[in-house]
């Protein structure tokens, strides 16, 4: 019944492998894909402080904070991006966003 | 010990079951429900590795901020989500074919590395005995990590002001209230005598 790092890390690597196959099943949707990114960072999150819970260095939760930090400053820049795009063309679907194709 | 097994599992299954659902349920309202119930097991698995602070900063950051982000975007735009779904089925192979390889792969670097005497020993910041988790974060942050925390804020900044020069739109026609405009008005450029003569009109 102990739990070990191992179980941290499989979780994290779950999660992590639960973000790249929603950025696959979700070609259309630029909403779910930001989401699946979303969980993909949080996954690297549980990485880094399970190894500092583990190791007892506080390194990887000061890092977790900035990983934090753009993530939501990318979630911010991303949904806006999103909106202005919206506004324009009328549509989110990713194939029809092919305008800087040249 | 085996109470902390418990919260462990059912923190990591809820977790699991709730980014699976994530990624699969078909309107994207319930999506970000869901992404809101990953974040805050995630935080519950923060709280039982230790990292209290971590734990509520997910909560506060993910659940007050950002998701709500989403769930405001996701509400504001008009869009055919049913028409959004097609071609789901066509990805699926190819998507459960290269997680299983990444996962695989994940797994294979998880149980390929040990840990050995010398990387204990070169600690970059250890953690101190006896003082609580947020206390001792806030000794790094503020004193080594100093540098790199001003551009954490510098990186939100940019960000804001990013989304909202992004945003931000002037639509014509739509009359505004200028408030030095109206301050600046004198007697002289708004109102004119004129003496009209009798019977004559202007």
């Amino acid at each position: 019944m102990e739990i070990g790092l191992a179980h941290y890390l499989t979780v994290a690597a779950i999660l992590f492998t639960l973000g790249i196959f929603g950025i696959f099943m979700n070609r259309k949707n630029v909403i779910i894909i930001m989401m699946s990114i979303e969980l993909m960072l949080l996954a690297v999150n549980i990485n880094l402080v399970s190894f500092s819970s583990f190791l007892g260095d506080l390194v990887g939760q000061v890092f977790t904070i900035f990983v934090l930090t753009v993530a939501a400053a990318e979630a911010a820049i991303g949904l806006a991006i999103l909106v202005v795009y919206f506004r324009n063309r009328g549509t989110i679907a990713v194939e029809d966003i092919n305008m800087m194709k040249g | 010990m085996v109470v902390q097994a418990l919260a462990f599992y059912l923190f990591a299954t809820v977790a699991v079951l709730s980014a699976t659902a994530v990624v699969t349920v078909r309107n994207p309202v319930h999506s970000v429900l869901l992404l809101i119930l990953t974040f805050f097991n995630a935080a519950g698995l923060f709280v039982l590795l230790g990292a209290e602070f971590l734990a509520m900063l997910l909560v506060v950051v993910y659940v007050g901020a950002v998701a709500v982000l989403f769930l405001f975007v996701v509400m504001m735009l008009d869009i055919n989500f049913v028409e959004m779904r097609q071609g789901f089925l066509n990805y699926l192979p190819i998507g459960v074919l290269i997680a299983v390889v990444l996962f695989v792969e994940l797994a294979l670097v998880g149980a390929g590395w040990t840990l050995t005497d010398e990387a204990v020993a070169v600690l970059a910041q250890p953690t101190p005995v006896g003082v609580t988790n947020v206390e001792a974060l806030g000794r790094l942050i503020y004193t080594d990590y100093a540098y790199i925390f001003q551009a954490a804020g510098l990186v939100l900044l940019v960000a804001m002001i990013g989304a909202i020069v992004l945003t931000l739109r002037h639509r014509e026609g739509v009359r505004r209230q200028n408030i030095s405009e109206q301050v600046k008005r004198n007697r002289a450029d708004t109102l004119e005598i004129k003496k009209v003569p009798v019977g004559r009109g202007i």
